[in-house]
């Protein structure tokens, strides 16, 4: 008789990643997170993940996370770093007055963190200063619906984007960005072949795949397109008269100015670098279809003119009256899993809390009776505070004494990142709330508070599409770490407003909330997000709440599919807005000095800083290093080739990265990926080429418009140094070369150098980087030189100097690092860096199931000649996806292969 | 149904069958054992062969010596073949006797005990040690390590014990030191004295040489390189007692092995006025100045060269096999050969230069701890010499692909590694780094 096993428990959860909000089941056995998959009941993913989603498990673990508080750089007791806390912030808000105080929140937190946070700050430290880090990504959709719909509502749902006719993504690389709304869309146009797909943006991005047009255009450019569509549908006579005149205001005005800056069709190709003819197409189809979904996401929101950009967009839908019903929207895609959640309580410096501003008739007095207590009084700001960018200014200027930083890294995040650091350095009190023990920002904190993160959190989050799901705790802190609200709550105990904040668990902070939606909510001055009926159901009903959108009220108490069916708006008037938009040009503008136009953006496999994502070594595989991908004639110009590394240079940063050659790039433009940090590399910090720049309306800052220069690094050596964990010294020397790129991998990393100092005796070079001697070498002249450590039979660790293009797969090594001995033929094998001979697999394609691309083109020529094929023989794309594009382009590409190889025996016959 | 003397075209094919009705071969070592063996298979051979040797055993295999001496193998594992095997081949074995001279006019050899007349002459009379010049060599006590007899003297030597001193750090003599040492079982000391820098300088570069002096000393043999020897130092009865080096050093010495290089033996020819300059020269058909005389192995010059190593030597046995047999095809030629060893156990495989000139390019790979290296000259992306120490698998492919003069500049980077490698690195497309 043995020990029946019990199955592993598993919950329902969200991933904590996009703005799909995917539900995830986690399977949790002995003490962690086993495995993740798809929750298949779960409405915005029915069971799909992406590879990031489908790694979870792989990021969480002990390690590298941040166990204890620190206080002034040293380990602390709690109680020590929260008695200072209080201590120094009451003091300094007392000599400096009580708006010096301020806080800078993420879409990473919780709704019910959130709510306290904003509560403390606004309510009862009565600072209007607190902001996050959705202002990078989403003010401007905000702003945009705010003036149109008189509310922060996205109209729609991911059901529309299956049932349009038509579906416009504008600014968004959806297959990247949003993988499983992607592939919903993507099944969705296979199953109705009469769907169409356009695709708006300067890159030719893997989201093209599925478009049957695309619109290459220029930069900055949206609004001069989206008005002269205004003015296309205008004079063709596509324009819904009865709705306008029903349920809206501002025609006339929107279509003068948008017919000023969009007189014809020849203007707006011109003006936006594209051809007429495929422009007139979209503005055809645009016009003629009902059912017309645009989705837009950073394209369009991270500019000096987003808001009009958005408002641009949804004065089409508006003049088509193509919203309020199924298939048709204006569709703002959110970047973090829980933005909207944030916006919900307030979390905005421009709001106030659960969707009232400081200008809602009556608000200030609503909240401040609500959230007062027998004893206590809230003291609310009378005005907005500053916005992300703002803030940091008045930190610089002096005018803010205490920064409270939750969940974010602003440190490598926020464009214009000298100014940003200075100001931190400057900042008398720094406060971090973080749950990763190395990231950018905790040089700058004087108090360090380990934070609860993914899989330990317990609360909800909303959606894109307004759904408010549970994220379920699975496993205790680790450490000391404790949960945010908990944090909030006691700090704000001990400042003396305990009475406020007695909460015990986040359902009472939820319950709060959504009380404090329904309260006075009703009559003139309705506010739209109202979910009052989920309030008063005990923590039961709250750890057992199923995904719903919405409002959720006694009316609909089943939540809401869709917002303004009837096609009454939350404006005062209850009609919509139409903005007359007068488009403007980037604020940074390009110049003889700064001729490339810079454009930023995420990559597939990686998720903001990459404090999490990094630390599963599968998703290093897709780009392993930072880098810039350049028009070829522009590389050219440079003396630049694939793979060579380059340095962009702004007026005040720099940027140094490895240069992908890419056709997908406009000519004089040029791409880098927002995630690296200096935890990861040397200087690959997108935010140091770009400037502050922030639009006026809703201060978001203008992070896709960078100017830079681009000039070749020229380095006298390269090289790559794999090193076992744990056997790295303290202080990496080689950090402080021209460039350094630091790749996590499973037991060991991987390390790309390289110098423009020639470095003549390697061996010495070495034993003073690691205080280690060199076992075994291979010097192969001409600028090579192998080399590796092995001591006492284990793989210590690898160099290569050289061009990295010569590096073997790195997975045969990965391995030797993760043994305890080497054979005599491993050992003979070792600097060459694989098994004998055996083709190594090549960089991975498919991250789930590992297929390298050297296995792909081999299938291939094999014969399989399509994706399935591909999917049958190797498993690639079966799992999450993400891949298939390649996988596509891969195949098309050994076909063009084929062709040109077979041409010349041709004219040879 | 011999083939008849009229008809024919070429009148030297037959005055060569002329000829060689009978064969005499002086010397009897493995050239001699290997163009016998080559020569009893053909049905043109020669009537009548007679093989005067001066050993009073027949070939052996002399490479094997060293083992010997080491105690690793046997007497028997050395034979090659029996006496009777000769017999009942046709060949008239004359052991132990001496060729005393050659008279080419009359064709005639004189030994010891006969005067023996031959169609055809071949001189296989192999080579002695290089004795050096220095005061004391006549000693008691200083020996050779070249035949069975000197590997007898050598075991009695290593049984007695004290302390043997071999002269000279290449090949032969690393062999001779391991085996003294080897049967010594500790009871003898065994020093080993290198002229040069580093050990085997003829065919190791420097950093092989040290690996190979680090893996001997670690075995138990003392290694002084750059020792150039003074002189014996007698015990005062005739007997060496030490060895006195340039740079003032002595060394206690009960026994003195000398095993540095090798002297041809062509005395014989000299004598008989045959053309020699180093050693006996040759044509391309082995001939030496002499029409009826041949020449081969390490008594032989051919244009610049002597030999030593055995793989020219087996060609220059199939040209003149086939040259005694009348059917003289292409020539000889010298052409590049790759010297695989191995030293005590020690795996080394090198061709071409040595040393790197100034227009080579030079790959290394070298894991001191795992006693392996490898080094490559290259040239223009082709390769022309390489020293392989430990692990010599690649050398055949190196030595195939320095023969064929194959560009491989485009593999350097994977060339150390080896053909699987190149093969896949070439055929590979661009990797993506990033």
């Amino acid at each position: 008789m043995h020990e029946a096993s019990c199955p592993a428990p598993s919950t329902n959860t969200t991933c904590p990643y996009c703005g799909v909000g995917c539900g995830v089941t986690a399977t949790v056995r002995d003490g962690r997170v086993e495995a993740v998959e798809g929750d298949p009941t779960h409405p915005a993913n029915f069971g799909r993940l992406c590879v990031k989603g489908s790694a979870l498990h792989e990021t969480l673990g002990e390690q590298g996370r941040l166990l204890t508080p620190r206080l002034d750089g040293k380990l602390a007791s709690w109680e020590a770093a929260l008695a200072a806390l209080t201590e120094r912030l009451t003091a300094l808000q007392a000599t400096h007055g009580r708006e010096t105080v301020a806080a800078y929140l993420s879409g990473q937190l919780l709704t019910e963190d959130y709510y306290v946070a904003n509560k403390l700050f606004k309510g009862f430290l009565g600072t209007p200063h607190l902001d996050t880090n959705s202002r990078l990504c989403m003010a401007s959709a905000v702003a945009g619906y705010k003036r149109a719909f008189g509310a922060d509502a996205v109209p729609g749902n991911y059901e529309d984007l299956e049932e349009a006719e038509l579906v416009v993504l504008a600014g968004s690389n959806l297959a990247w960005n949003h993988p499983v709304l992607y592939q919903r869309l993507k099944l969705a146009k296979e199953r109705n072949p009469l769907m169409r797909v356009v695709v708006i943006d300067p890159r030719v991005t893997d989201t093209c795949e599925i478009a049957d047009l695309y619109l290459g255009i220029q930069p900055g450019s949206d609004a001069t397109l989206f008005n002269g569509l205004l003015a296309f549908m205008a004079e063709r006579g596509h324009v819904d008269t009865r709705y306008l005149k029903r349920h809206t205001e501002g025609f006339l005005d929107a279509l003068e100015a948008a017919r000023k800056s969009a007189p014809s069709v020849a203007a707006v190709a011109a003006a936006c670098d594209i051809d007429a003819e495929r422009l007139e197409t979209f503005y055809y189809w645009f016009a003629r279809h009902l059912h017309v979904v645009t989705l837009y996401s950073q394209g369009v929101n991270q500019s000096t003119s987003g808001t009009d950009k958005c408002n641009a967009i949804i004065n089409c839908h508006l003049v088509g009256g193509k919203l309020g019903l199924p298939g048709a929207g204006p569709f703002s895609i959110t970047g973090q899993p829980n933005a909207m959640g944030g916006r919900e309580v307030g979390g905005l410096a421009n709001q106030l809390a659960a969707h009232m501003d400081y200008h809602t008739p009556g608000a200030i007095d609503r909240v401040t009776r609500f959230w007062a207590t027998g004893s206590l009084a809230p003291c609310l700001p009378e005005a907005p505070g500053h916005k992300a960018i703002e803030l940091f200014e008045a930190i610089e200027r002096g005018e803010i004494t205490v920064l409270w930083v939750m969940a974010t890294n602003p440190a490598v995040s926020l464009p214009d990142a000298a100014r940003v650091r200075r100001a931190l350095a400057k900042c008398p009190l720094v406060i971090v709330s973080e749950c990763v023990a190395n990231t950018d920002m905790l040089a700058y904190a004087d108090i360090v508070l380990p934070a609860s993160g993914w899989s330990e959190k317990d609360g909800t989050v909303t959606n894109s599409e307004r759904r408010i799901s549970r994220q379920r705790g699975l496993l205790p802190p680790p450490g000391e770490a404790r949960h945010d609200w908990q944090i909030i709550c006691e700090v704000a105990t001990r400042l003396g407003f305990g009475e406020a904040f007695g909460y015990n668990h986040p359902w009472e902070i939820f319950d709060e909330h959504a009380r404090l939606s329904g309260f006075e909510n009703a009559g003139v001055g309705k506010r739209l997000f109202d979910i009052s009926a989920l309030a008063g159901r005990g923590r039961a009903a709250y750890d057992a709440l199923a995904p719903v959108q919405w409002p959720v009220t006694r009316a609909a108490a089943r939540g809401t599919a869709r917002l303004f069916e009837e096609g009454e708006f939350a404006t005062p008037s209850g009609r919509a807005r139409l903005v007359a938009v007068t488009p403007r040009e980037p604020e940074q503008s390009l110049s003889a000095r700064y001729p490339l136009r810079l454009n930023t953006g995420r990559i597939r496999d990686q998720w903001h800083t990459m404090t999490r994502t990094a630390r599963a070594p599968r998703l290093m595989n897709h780009r392993a290093e930072p880098f810039v991908e350049l028009h070829p004639a522009d590389a050219d110009k440079a003396g630049l080739v694939d793979q060579d590394l380059a340095r962009l240079t702004a007026p005040d940063g720099e940027y140094r990265a490895r240069v992908r050659l890419s056709n997908a790039q406009r000519r004089g433009e040029a791409f880098i990926p927002m995630h690296w940090s200096d935890q990861f590399t040397g200087a690959g910090r997108s935010g140091a080429l770009l400037s502050g720049r922030t639009d006026p309306v809703s201060g978001q800052p203008e992070t896709k418009h960078g100017a830079v220069s681009v000039s070749a690094l020229a380095p006298a050596w390269q090289a790559t140094l794999m090193i076992r964990d744990g056997a790295e010294p303290e202080g990496a020397a080689w950090q402080a070369l021209d460039y350094w790129a630091r790749i996590p991998m499973a037991g060991c990393t991987r390390w790309q150098l390289a110098s423009t100092r020639p470095v003549d005796d390697w061996p010495a070079e070495i034993e003073a980087w690691l205080g280690a001697s060199v076992t075994l070498f291979s010097d192969a002249a001409a600028g090579r030189f192998r080399a590796a450590g092995v001591y006492n039979g284990r793989l210590s660790w690898w160099l290569m100097v050289g061009p990295p293009q010569e590096l073997p797969g790195t997975g045969w090594l990965q391995s030797r690092f993760n043994e305890d001995a080497l054979s005599a033929n491993q050992r003979r094998r070792v600097l060459a860096g694989c098994d004998s001979g055996a083709r190594d697999a090549g960089p991975v394609v498919c991250s789930c199931h590992q297929v390298g691309r050297q296995t792909i083109i081999e299938a291939i020529h094999a014969g399989d000649q399509s994706v399935e094929a591909l999917g049958a023989r190797l498993a690639c794309g079966t799992q999450c996806g993400s891949c298939l594009p390649e996988l596509k382009s891969l195949l098309e590409e050994e076909r063009g292969r084929a062709r040109s190889e077979q041409a010349p025996a041709t004219q040879l016959a | 149904m011999r083939p008849s003397s009229q008809q024919s075209t070429q009148s030297t094919r037959e005055s060569t069958r002329e000829r060689t009705r009978h064969l005499v071969i002086v010397g009897n070592g493995m050239a001699c054992h290997r163009l016998i063996e080559a020569l009893v298979t053909s049905p043109a051979r020669p009537a009548h062969i007679t093989v005067i040797g001066e050993e009073p055993v027949p070939a052996y295999n002399r490479i094997l010596l060293s083992p010997l001496l080491a105690g690793d193998t046997d007497c028997a594992a050395l034979t090659l073949r029996e006496a009777h095997w000769y017999a009942e081949h046709g060949i008239t074995l004359r052991l132990g006797e001496r060729v005393l001279a050659i008279d080419p006019g009359k064709k005639h050899v004189v030994t010891e005990r006969a005067r023996l007349d031959f169609d055809a002459l071949v001189l296989a009379t192999g080579s002695t040690p290089a004795w050096p010049t220095v005061p004391g060599i006549e000693l008691q006590g200083v020996h050779g390590f070249r035949d069975l007899e000197d590997a007898k003297t050598l075991t009695e030597i290593a049984r007695r014990g004290g302390q043997a001193v071999v002269i000279g750090g290449g090949l032969l003599g690393l062999e001779a030191a391991q085996g003294l040492y080897q049967r010594g079982r500790g009871a003898l000391s065994v020093s080993v004295l290198q002229r040069g820098e580093h050990l085997m300088n003829r065919q190791l570069d420097a950093h092989a040489g040290a690996l190979l002096k680090k893996t001997l000393e670690a075995r138990g043999l003392n290694v002084h390189t750059g020792a150039r020897l003074a002189g014996l130092i007698d015990d005062g009865q005739g007997a060496v007692a030490g060895v006195a080096l340039e740079d003032g050093r002595v060394l206690e010495a009960s026994h003195v092995v000398v095993a540095a290089g090798i002297t041809p033996n062509d005395l014989l020819a000299r004598r008989a006025g045959l053309a020699c300059d180093r050693a006996v020269r040759v044509d391309h058909h082995l001939r030496t100045s002499h029409p009826a005389i041949y020449a081969l192995g390490e008594c032989c010059q051919f244009e610049e060269h002597t030999f030593g190593l055995v793989e020219p030597i087996w060609r220059q046995v199939e040209v003149l096999a086939r040259v005694l047999c009348g059917e003289p095809g292409a020539g000889y030629v010298e052409a590049p050969s790759a010297t695989r060893l191995k030293v005590s156990g020690i795996e080394l495989y090198a061709f071409g230069p040595v040393e790197a000139a100034i227009d080579h390019e030079v790959l290394r790979y070298s894991d001191p701890e795992s006693g392996e290296y490898r080094r490559l000259l290259l040239k223009d992306g082709r390769i022309e010499g390489a020293v392989l120490y430990g692990d010599t698998a690649q050398g055949p492919w190196y030595f195939h692909q320095a023969q064929q003069g194959a560009d491989l500049s485009a593999a350097r980077s994977a060339l150390l590694f080896g053909q699987a490698d190149v093969e896949a690195f070439l055929n590979s497309p661009t990797q993506e780094a990033a």
